[in-house]
């Protein structure tokens, strides 16, 4: 067994070392299939590019991969832009000269030959001088299953040292060793239990996909590995939906805390919150674009520049709406509610008119996208800053609040406003500001849910009905009510909806929160003292 | 306060107002002169407010461009055409208002619009009170053939079929995820998609369905879910008849979480080249769109379009797409209905509309069939980074559109013939009319 793996290695090195002319050949014939604009005919391609031996297949199969292969159908030559775009004959592997050939077309991908390169370049990158590289490709080959990567396996196997390589080339080996036609039914087993081992979505995957007359001892092994392994995967379940929980619970938190200033503090039913949101998301889109047009090297730092314009565009307009609209109408909440309801219509309609109704795109900054793992559950970058950003803010908020002047005198006007007056505060100065900075707040969570939500003159409507059920059920007027409602709620949410599904969950939610309003008419955290009843 | 709000909102019906009195009188003044001065009245109904603005606009801006077009070649009949667009901001049961304001008031020979079903539902009583003509573009889930209108969008069969057909063969996939935005669509497609996939001999178990609300935007969950459900060891497929804006966060929750077209392949029946302007394509990549129309398909008739709908924009980022060519397959069927009737009478037109044919953007010849559909080719298209779609896969020739889906047990003895039968719903089995 040992010697004929020994055999096969030397001959797939040997063939990698013979002379460049027999490949040639084979490379063109190879080659020529590219040219025919035709799925099956480039899947062939790709696995004879693969098995030609030719020390540039990687290289074009990764020009193929990322769409840099190119083709002229009637001269039947294929060519690829290395990375600083020069033009290259793949047939020769020699910068073409003279006048780029006309007629270029794009070799066309599917999903069946994007999984056909993966196991190609698995198998041809398992040597590679990178250990990244060589990581992935034990990963593809995991995926593939191919089974004559097995010789290559192995010789990567005998000289590679990283551990973590090693690992991932052993788990690989053991796919494609359970999933190999002439295997031993010892090495299955065994194959089995470094699966079990890994553990894992994929493996699981793997396990159970086990052909239905595989032998009784291999499949029983399996079975057991993958009711082990499910267990497992429960319990981590929980974590997860614990973790989606904060993150919807920070989004709500987001969206709620500038209403739970102006609605929750000041008392006013203000139905354009969300629209504030909007503005915000727009500011960060606008920022987008001027940095996209005058500088793209910032791009990276967009948000940063969206958070402070967020707070100021969207802190303006709320202290022109305070003193234009709502400062008469201050002890008459329906009239207000009416109002801020028209309010948001017309700034939805002004968006539309001035910027599309059609969705912006807004990007996420590499910073914020991606994900990573713990354990057995993903972690997505954009949520966890979201979490982070939310909890930045509320603490901010609360500073301000507590230690400055201006969160001194809005205390005071909020507690008693006549007390306040003939102390000598300028109480509907005090308004406006408090106004604008619940709607400042809101426009700063715009810059964060454009992250995650479409920016179009709709963003906000999906957020005002969860705002004010936040803020309600948390308890008007007090910020840790609207934090501890939030989490609350994000979190009940998200176990209730694997069981129930989303339509459900929501409506269980509404319902939980009507009978609790029964229970506490003031919400969690109730205000105490005469502020009550002002 | 309030009135100050009301007439904000009243404003832009009072300048359309302002404009049709304008228009009839300046046409009252002109009459005696030259009767070749008559315009032939064509109603544009889409929102142009509210939710569903993001899409229709679009279909309001085409509708403009075409009679602008047909205008410039000596109009219909010999009379120039003239839009009448109002805006149903929306708003299910102010469609049916415009829809009565439409037809009574402005006396438009046809309406071109609604886009979502309940829409439709909204203004159909309305067309057949009347007696007027409605001109529906957008892909439906079927199960319906009324006199008053023409349905130039995809029925299920036309796309969500050939779809399914598409990743059975070509992916392998044995594991279905339906996904779809809780209304009526999504559901009666959903229905029709599993009975077909069970009746090719798939398991109850290979099949997860799931419904989100409108405007869903956390798919921490979801997601995570059909990942798990994928991991069963058979390769799985999503197919998405998600809705609207709820598409963009779903988007990039998948993308973030990893789970890439190879994988996992999404094909969508809501998601065109207009939808994906919103969101960066990359992640993306190679997940999939069943359409019958994709603005990247390369024919002579499909590059002039583009070319005319970026001048009549002025704006050449502006995207085309699958219902917009529908409007135009649709307008041109029209035309030649009355050019060959030689009279915008609505009873004229619907008996001559059945037959005919009208060249569709793609290479094609759609024809209008008795049951008020149209035939169309099915596209299967795959998101490329630039936010358009290549296509991978195409029926060989135009796909008949099925009135009644033949899936499901209700509908399969249906069949709508408004030429020889004169009836919507008839029963092949009873040989009645109504259904039963």
């Amino acid at each position: 067994m040992c010697l004929l793996r020994a055999c096969l290695v030397a001959m797939i090195f040997g063939l990698a070392l013979a002379g460049p002319a027999a490949h040639a050949a084979d490379l063109t014939e190879a080659l020529a299939r590219f040219t025919t604009d035709d799925f099956s005919d480039t899947d062939a391609g790709i696995s004879e590019v693969a098995a030609s031996g030719d020390p540039r297949s990687a290289t074009i199969i990764e020009a193929l991969q990322a769409g840099r292969l190119l083709f002229n159908a009637e001269q039947k030559k294929v060519f690829y832009t290395d990375a600083s775009g020069k033009l290259i004959d793949a047939a020769i592997g020699q910068a073409v000269t003279g006048d780029r050939p006309a007629d270029l077309e794009k070799v066309r991908l599917n999903n069946r030959l994007r999984r056909a390169i993966d196991a190609a370049l698995g198998g041809l990158t398992l040597l590679a001088p990178d250990p990244a590289r060589r990581y992935d490709a034990a990963q593809a080959v995991f995926k593939s299953r191919e089974a004559t990567a097995l010789p290559l396996l192995d010789a990567a196997l005998a000289k590679e040292t990283d551990q973590r390589v090693k690992k991932a080339l052993t788990e690989a080996r053991a796919a494609v060793v359970l999933y190999a036609d002439d295997a031993s039914e010892a090495d299955k087993v065994a194959a089995i239990a470094v699966l079990r081992a890994r553990g894992g979505q994929e493996t699981v995957a793997a396990l159970s996909g086990l052909p239905v007359d595989a032998p009784a001892a291999v499949s029983g092994a399996a079975r057991e590995a993958v009711t082990a392994m499910q267990s497992q995967l429960a319990a981590w379940t929980a974590v997860q939906n614990a973790w989606y929980g904060i993150s919807l619970g920070s989004v709500l938190l987001l969206a709620a805390i500038g209403l739970a200033i102006t609605f929750g503090v000041m008392g006013v039913i203000n139905m354009a919150h969300g629209e504030m949101v909007m503005l915000g998301a727009y500011v960060t889109f606008a920022v987008q674009e001027l940095i996209r047009q005058y500088n793209p090297g910032l791009f990276d730092y967009s948000l940063l520049i969206a958070v402070p314009l967020a707070f100021l565009v969207a802190g303006l307009v709320g202290i022109l709406v305070e003193q234009g609209i709502i400062r008469f109408l201050y002890g008459r909440p329906l009239e207000t509610l009416l109002a801020t309801w028209g309010l948001s219509l017309v700034m939805q309609q002004a968006v539309r008119t001035a910027f599309g109704p059609t969705n912006k795109e807004v990007g996420n900054p590499s910073w914020m996208s991606g994900a990573f793992e713990i354990g057995q559950i993903t972690i997505t970058y954009n949520r966890l800053w979201i979490v982070c950003f939310t909890l930045a803010v509320f603490v901010a908020l609360l500073g301000l609040l507590r230690f400055t002047r201006l969160g001194l005198e809005m205390r005071a006007v909020t507690q008693n406003r006549a007390m306040a007056a003939s102390m000598g505060i300028r109480t509907s100065r005090v308004d406006a500001l408090t106004f604008g900075l619940g709607s400042g707040i809101a426009g700063i969570a715009g810059v964060a849910l454009s992250q995650i939500d479409n920016v179009s003159p709709n963003l906000g409507q999906g957020y005002i009905i969860d705002s004010f059920m936040v803020v309600v059920f948390g308890g008007v007027g007090n910020l840790w009510g609207t934090l501890v409602g939030a989490f609350t709620l994000g979190i009940a949410n998200k176990f209730l909806e694997p069981y129930a599904g989303a339509v459900l969950a929501k409506i269980a939610i509404l319902v939980l929160i009507i009978l609790f309003i029964q229970k506490r008419p003031r919400g969690l955290f109730a205000l105490k003292g005469r502020a009550v009843e002002a | 306060m309030l009135n100050s709000i009301r007439t904000v909102a009243e404003r832009p019906i009072a300048r359309r107002w302002l404009l049709a009195t304008g228009l009839t009188l300046g046409l009252l003044a002109a009459m005696p002169s030259a009767q070749a001065q008559e315009t032939i009245k064509v109603g544009i109904l889409h929102s142009l407010s509210g939710t569903m603005a993001i899409s229709e606009t679009t279909l309001k801006d085409v509708m403009l461009m075409l009679i602008d077009e047909q205008n410039k070649k000596g109009g219909v009949l010999g009379k120039k055409l003239e839009a009448v667009v109002v805006d149903p901001a929306s708003n299910w049961p102010l469609f049916a208002e415009k829809a009565r304001e439409l037809i009574s008031k402005d006396k438009v020979s046809v309406v071109f619009g609604c886009w979502t079903s309940v829409s439709r539902k909204s203004v159909l009583p309305v067309f057949k009170e009347l007696n007027s003509i409605l001109f529906y573009p957008v892909q439906y889930e079927g199960e319906e053939s009324e006199r008053n209108v023409f349905y130039t969008g995809a029925a299920p069969n036309q796309q969500a079929i050939p779809a399914v057909d598409y990743l059975a063969k070509e992916e392998k996939v044995q594991r279905w995820v339906l996904a779809g935005t809780d209304y009526v669509y999504p559901r009666t497609t959903n229905k029709i998609l599993e009975a077909y996939l069970k009746s090719k001999g798939v398991k109850q178990e290979d099949i997860m369905i799931n419904y989100t609300p409108f405007g869903h935007a956390d798919w921490q969950t979801i997601v995570a879910d059909i990942k798990k459900f994928g991991s069963a060891g058979k390769k799985t497929a999503v197919v998405s008849t998600i809705n609207g804006d709820a598409n963009v966060p779903f988007y990039k929750e998948l993308g973030n979480q990893g789970i890439k077209a190879k994988d996992i392949p999404v094909v969508a029946f809501s998601v065109g080249e207009e939808e994906l302007a919103g969101i960066d394509t990359k992640p993306l990549l190679g997940h999939l769109a069943a359409w019958n129309y994709f603005e990247s398909i390369k024919s002579k008739a499909n590059s002039e379009f583009i070319a005319t709908w970026k001048a009549f924009t002025k704006n050449p980022k502006r995207v085309t797409n699958d219902p917009m060519e529908a409007h135009v397959v649709g307008f041109a069927m029209w035309v030649k209905a009355v050019e060959k009737v030689k009279s915008t009478d609505p009873d004229k037109v619907i008996d001559a509309l059945p037959g005919i044919e009208a060249p569709n953007l793609t290479g094609g010849i759609s024809k209008m069939l008795p049951n008020h559909h149209i035939t169309k080719p099915v596209f299967i298209g795959e998101v490329r980074a630039d936010g358009q779609f290549d296509v991978v896969w195409k029926t060989p020739g135009l796909v008949a559109g099925d009135a009644w889906s033949k899936n499901l047990d209700g509908s399969k003895d249906l069949i709508g013939d408004w030429v020889k039968l004169k009836c919507g719903n008839y029963n092949t089995k009873t040989n009645k009319c109504g259904g039963a």
